[in-house]
């Protein structure tokens, strides 16, 4: 296992360097202008100057090379200087986004926290909601419990967050007044009462986040539980004499943990990326709103930065799973 | 002395399909959700036909003021004094446009759209993974993709392929199905890669199971083990895939046509109709719940009618 | 220990938003008498705690020179101030100088080739330096730097030289004689720059100086205390600014982002924002939200038009890249009889009820606004389609196959009818439709998102510069007050095609050499009568020989909460240009 892990680990190098090249050649691709978002007041010949002062009248090849370098090789010497106070970094220029000329990596730090804490949370609780009720659905197939269960889980994930979004919002915000519509971003908790203000306005985005999210999961582990239950090796346990929390709990459960696993592990770098609509909703402005925001104003260093961060992660996290699955069932050999 | 007694069998042998039918008949939300499913499609597909109203013909001069923003009939329960018009049973929208005509029309191309892609999603999806899963060799390789179309940004992947597509979509099988085709496939390829995922790492499981490891040493084919062993063993994941990724698609088609990729702006769908009365929602409630309550109950549907098939696939659970 | 303050100072906006729900019987019994204590709480800077204020487009940059997006700009107008600006009727109002140049008070050459500014003296940078000539001068120099890329750089066109005479007065000298010569310093995206802080930020290197960008020194009411961007804003008072009592509020909480129905709802329904930012919602959405009682919208008008335009090039896609949308002429677009028919078929007093209720009037004219330029020669508020009908029948242009649609030249009148995506738009894309289907012509609708339709990006077939369309619908305007800029917009000179990278704003390709002609003319002309009448008869050009079909004059639409004393709606500059004076009404 220990093998695999670094082999796979040397092969997600030139992995990632062929995922950067072909989001760079999209964007690069896709139409779009970062002047879309100044007024037509704006002439197009002081546009143009714009755009050449941006970089863009480089040729693509020089353009990617540049965001490279700037990413593989300054933005870490930016990193050890901050921590350690040294100065590789001095007037080498780092990835600038082009909406608000400034260091994309800075932006992404400072929008890290609110991302976090809110899609981090919902998934926590989906997580913690989800696995016990795939479980009991299973386990008691068809009861009045697993039909709602169903019905629950079905109607909350066919419903689109920019619905149920707003529906909260009218309903707790404006009828009833108990939560604020507007995540406020510079709130900072230092006592009782600015935690019991952070909680009021992360319970709407996490609530419909968790409800999308714990649909999805709960369906994956009800399924696969499912399959496990009727398998012969349950009835030997059971014939065996062993309780039935044990059976359910350990035997069916690990063997069931895999698509459930793999469902985790596909959302978790989505923790990082955001809930685009969510965040747009309830204005968290986290990494999700950064991103649509950076598309549509089609800032392509920040753009590009982005995906490739949630690249990263995609493979770390799929190379995690893959791990896992060799501890949940030793069967599986990769060498 | 008794003689050896054979019970020769009285019934002719049944046919495998004719045991799932049969076992699929007895689970009865999958009945119901079937039903319901061929009539929401009855009501769509044969409903405009029948329906006097138009959905896109807009009211004009006096009658625009007396047609529009009419509530449904229902309304006159407990607000006698609304707006209403029989001839209009689910009220009108703020262009006085018919809401029935509207969700009849909108659920032709959104049940279309979601099942298409549904379709188009979970064949990719299941192919890849099995292959990357039953083959070691081109596992990296498929994984690798995978990750690299997790990793794609979905907006500007979507203005790339209407680029390079859509006007010579439009010019070879007309702008609406250029426009269908082209949706479906842009939502069907980029949603495919959890599914890959999820059955991979089934089959990873399965492969190293006795009764494959014996249908291996029998000399089964490859293709022939795949087909009959492996994936009947994977289908329930994919089945929960299907209904999630229909519901995914249905919603995902109505954020096509808000960036001006999908239908025309006077071609409704569910998701669009959902995603145009959201500002209007304390005002009308109607037109947010019944696009929404449609698109939850196809879904609904979608999932019993896949537990029942589910079930009737499973032959430990079959004739229990 | 900053964000905490704020964070502290937020919730209790809120909780005292709830208190004044309470109060709000005895606050609607006692307003005349609430008015008359306004003044009362400007007695001391910060008095009245903090303002909330929603845009929601989120300022990414607070130097409007490297942005020019709207939402920068205004955001900035909080900080950095212009030397004059235009107030809420459009009249040009000194800022940071003792009055206005003109050629009668000896300000402005005779010869119209310099302006003369004088500073008011005793005016500080938030810093506690002094404000001089000398900024204002290097300011102009930051802008006009050949590789700044400064978005701002027309306020300086036709500027040869700006130099401070002394500490106070500062000259400009133009290159040909300038009848408007109110482009620099003037207006809220013209503001200006501390030198000591920018010096170093020229050029190239004006991207590097992030700190600088981000936090501007400046003379106005607000400092920024904290900026993160493309998100919120947090900003207190200014301890040097002019007027000792002002402003009232100690602190800006400058929230970002969302949508225009949030914002809205954020102002009028929950209370928990106090201004509310361009809410351009349907009428009713706009009603309903005024029903929840917290806040109103005020709305101003500007030369906003909300137009169709009508390509006088033939967009066949069978075409080549470098004909389509580029040969003249369109197959029928450019008769008469064809956009009058089209323009008469519609009914205009409807669209603005249904998409712009109080914020919108019928629009007749390209140049809605300043009144003195808006002409007088079209009326356009009635529909007649029997009328419309009659003007095809007469002009040949027949339904000869019985299939409802007429065919002019043989071909079936059908036109592609694109615009961006916004709910108002789409409405007046269906309306329109079906008007137009009751006069015989066919329309097939196209909505695009608006970063690609308004997007330069020549690759793209769906920019409205390349106009691969009949007809396309959005709304223009012109800063200032001032239009012969804009008005250059009708030159054929500025049609966009392949050799200019589509980069004209001629954009319906209009194409008439008595507007040229006349243009000329009043690029020579002085004298604010000459000039406007010249300009109406520009106006009357396009719109009668089918540059455009204009529909509806919009204003701007934003919100405040009934608390919010103050707000003076400007169009002409930018919106927050009074901060200073808003305060609370108690």
């Amino acid at each position: 296992m220990l093998t695999f892990t670094v082999r796979r680990l040397i092969l997600a190098v030139p992995t990632l360097l062929f995922i950067s090249l072909v989001i760079f050649l999209l964007l690069e691709l896709a139409p779009g202008d970062p002047m879309a978002q100044v007024p037509l007041t704006v002439p197009p010949e002081v546009k143009e100057k714009m755009r050449e002062a941006l970089g863009l009248g480089e040729p693509a090849h020089i353009r990617f090379w540049k965001w490279l370098v700037q990413f593989f090789w300054i933005e870490p010497q930016v990193l050890i200087d901050h921590y350690f106070g040294t100065s590789f970094s001095q007037g080498d220029l780092r990835v600038i986004s082009w909406q608000t000329r400034s260091p994309v990596m800075d932006i992404v730090i400072q929008r890290l926290p609110q991302t976090l804490t809110v899609v981090g949370t919902a998934y926590v609780v989906a997580i913690l909601i989800a696995l016990p009720i795939g479980i009991y659905s299973a386990y008691r197939q068809y009861s009045w419990f697993d039909q709602l269960g169903t019905f629950v889980s079905m109607v909350g994930f066919s419903v689109p967050p920019f619905f149920s979004g707003v529906l909260v919002i009218v309903i707790f915000s404006v009828q009833l007044g108990w939560f604020p519509s507007i995540y406020d971003t510079t709130h900072v908790v230092t006592d009782w009462d600015s935690f019991v203000f952070q909680l009021k306005q992360m319970i709407m985005p996490v609530m419909v986040l968790a409800l999308q999210i714990t649909a999805q999961l709960s369906r994956f582990m009800r399924a696969s539980m499912l399959d496990n239950l009727n398998q012969d090796y349950v009835r030997t346990a059971r014939a065996k004499g062993l309780s039935e929390y044990i059976v359910v709990m350990v035997h069916v459960l690990r063997n069931s943990m895999i698509p459930v696993i793999t469902v985790i592990a596909l959302g978790i770098p989505s923790i990082f990326g955001g809930a685009i609509i969510t965040e747009q909703v309830f204005k968290v402005n986290g990494i999700g709103q950064l991103l649509i925001g950076a598309i549509e104003a089609n800032d392509l260093p920040m753009v590009q930065t982005l995906t490739f961060i949630f690249a990263v992660l995609i493979v770390t996290f799929n190379l995690i799973a893959d791990v896992l699955y060799g501890i949940l069932d030793p069967r599986i050999r990769y060498d | 002395m008794t003689e050896l007694h054979t019970p020769t069998p009285t019934a002719p042998p049944r046919s495998q399909w004719l045991e799932i039918w049969t076992q699929f008949k007895s689970h009865s939300g999958a009945l119901i959700g079937g039903l319901l499913f061929v009539l929401i499609l009855l009501i769509v597909v044969v409903g405009p036909f029948v329906y006097w109203n138009d959905a896109t013909v807009v009211p004009t001069g006096r009658d625009f003021i007396k047609l529009r923003d009419m509530r449904p009939i229902y309304h006159g329960l407990w607000d006698p004094g609304a707006k209403m018009n029989w001839a209009y049973p689910l009220g009108t929208d703020n262009l006085g446009r018919d809401t029935l005509a509207r969700l009849m029309f909108g659920g032709r191309v959104s049940i279309a759209v979601g099942l298409a892609a549904m379709i188009l999603a979970l064949f990719l999806g299941t192919f890849i993974g099995v292959i990357a899963g039953y083959y070691k060799r081109l596992d990296g390789l498929l994984m690798r993709l995978t990750d690299l179309f997790l990793a794609l940004p979905l907006l500007p992947m979507i203005l790339v392929a209407a680029v390079l597509f859509r006007e010579s979509l439009s010019k070879s099988i007309g702008p609406e199905g250029g426009v269908f085709v082209l949706i479906v496939c842009l939502i069907g390829i980029t949603s495919w890669m959890p599914t890959a995922r999820i059955v991979r790492g089934d089959v990873l499981a399965l492969k190293e199971r006795e009764f494959v490891v014996a249908a291996q040493s029998i000399g089964t084919r490859n293709s022939k083990l795949v087909l009959r062993h492996i994936l009947p063993n994977v289908l329930s994941p994919i089945m929960v895939s299907a209904t999630l990724g229909i519901a995914t698609a249905i919603i995902t088609e109505s954020s096509l046509s808000f960036l001006g990729f999908g239908f025309p702006p006077d071609f409704p769908t569910w998701g669009r109709l959902l995603n145009d009365a959201v500002d209007r929602m304390t005002l009308y409630p109607e037109r947010v719940i019944w696009p929404g309550l449609m698109i939850s109950l196809s879904v609904l549907c979608v999932n019993y009618l896949g537990d029942g098939l589910r079930d009737a696939l499973d032959p430990r659970i079959r004739g229990r | 220990m900053q964000f905490d303050e704020v964070g502290q100072k937020y919730k209790r906006t809120i909780q005292s938003d709830m208190e004044r729900e309470m109060k709000i019987k005895t606050l609607l019994m006692g307003a005349i008498a609430a008015t008359a204590f306004a003044p009362v709480a400007l007695a001391e800077r910060g008095a009245d705690g903090q303002v909330n204020i929603i845009y929601w487009q989120a300022p990414s940059i607070l130097n409007p020179f490297l942005s020019g997006g709207t939402k920068d700009t205004e955001a900035a107008s909080l900080i950095v101030e212009p030397l004059a600006r235009y107030d809420e009727t459009g009249k040009m109002v000194p800022w940071l100088v003792n009055e206005i140049p003109t050629v009668q008070n000896g300000g402005v050459s005779a010869d119209l080739t310099s302006i003369t500014w004088k500073i008011k003296s005793g005016i500080k940078w938030s810093d506690g330096s002094d404000f001089t000539a000398h900024d204002v001068k290097f300011t102009a120099e930051y802008c006009m730097h050949p590789e700044g890329g400064c978005a701002q750089v027309t306020k300086f066109e036709g500027v040869t030289n700006v130099e401070a005479l002394d500490d106070l007065t500062v000259k400009v000298t133009f290159g040909a004689p300038t009848p408007f010569p109110y482009g620099p310093f003037v207006g809220g995206e013209s503001p200006i720059l501390q030198q000591a802080q920018f010096e170093n930020c020229t050029g190239a290197k004006a991207p590097e100086c992030t700190s600088a960008n981000f936090g501007p020194i400046g003379t106005g009411a607000f400092v920024v205390e904290d900026f993160k961007p493309n998100d919120v804003i947090t900003l207190v008072a200014n301890d040097h600014y002019r007027d000792p009592l002002k402003p009232a509020f100690g602190r800006v909480l400058f929230k970002g982002g969302g949508d225009a129905t949030a914002a809205g709802r954020a102002v009028m329904e929950t209370g928990e924002f106090d201004y509310g930012w361009n809410l351009q919602l349907a009428p009713d959405v706009i009603a309903q939200m005024e029903a929840g009682g917290k806040g109103k919208p005020v709305a101003g008008f500007g030369p906003l038009l909300e137009r169709i335009m009508l390509n006088n090039t033939n967009p066949d896609p069978e075409l080549g890249p470098d004909e389509r949308s580029v040969v003249r002429p369109h197959p029928f677009l450019g008769d008469p009889a064809v956009y009058n028919a089209l323009s008469l078929a519609i009914d205009r007093p409807l669209l603005v009820e249904i998409g712009y209720g109080k914020a919108g009037k019928v629009g007749c004219n390209w140049i809605p606004a300043p009144a003195a330029v808006n002409s007088d020669t079209f009326t356009c508020d009635v529909q007649d389609i029997a009328a419309a009908n009659k003007m095809l029948d007469d002009a040949g242009y027949l339904d000869t196959d019985g299939d409802g649609i007429r065919e002019a030249h043989g071909k079936p009148m059908k036109m592609l009818y694109q615009t961006s995506t916004n709910a108002v738009r789409q409405d007046f894309q269906a309306l329109i439709k079906q008007w137009w289907s009751e006069i015989g012509i066919d329309t097939e609708l196209r909505n695009i998102s608006g970063s690609v339709f308004f997007g330069g990006d020549p690759g793209s077939p769906d920019t409205f510069q390349k106009f691969y369309a009949d007809i396309q619908m959005y709304a223009n305007t012109f800063n200032g007050t001032d239009p012969q800029s804009y008005l250059g917009h009708g030159l054929c000179e500025k049609a966009p095609s392949p050799a200019n990278q589509w980069q004209g704003e001629n954009i319906s390709r209009f194409c008439d050499e008595a507007y040229d002609a006349l243009y000329a003319e009043l690029t020579n002309t002085a004298g604010a009568d000459a000039r406007a009448e010249i300009s109406r008869r520009l106006n009357d050009i396009i719109v009668s020989k089918g540059g455009m079909i204009p529909l509806v004059h919009r204003g701007r639409l934003s919100a405040h909460a009934n608390s919010l004393g103050g707000v003076k709606l400007n169009v002409w500059d930018s919106e927050l240009w009074n901060a200073a004076d808003w305060h609370r009404i108690k």
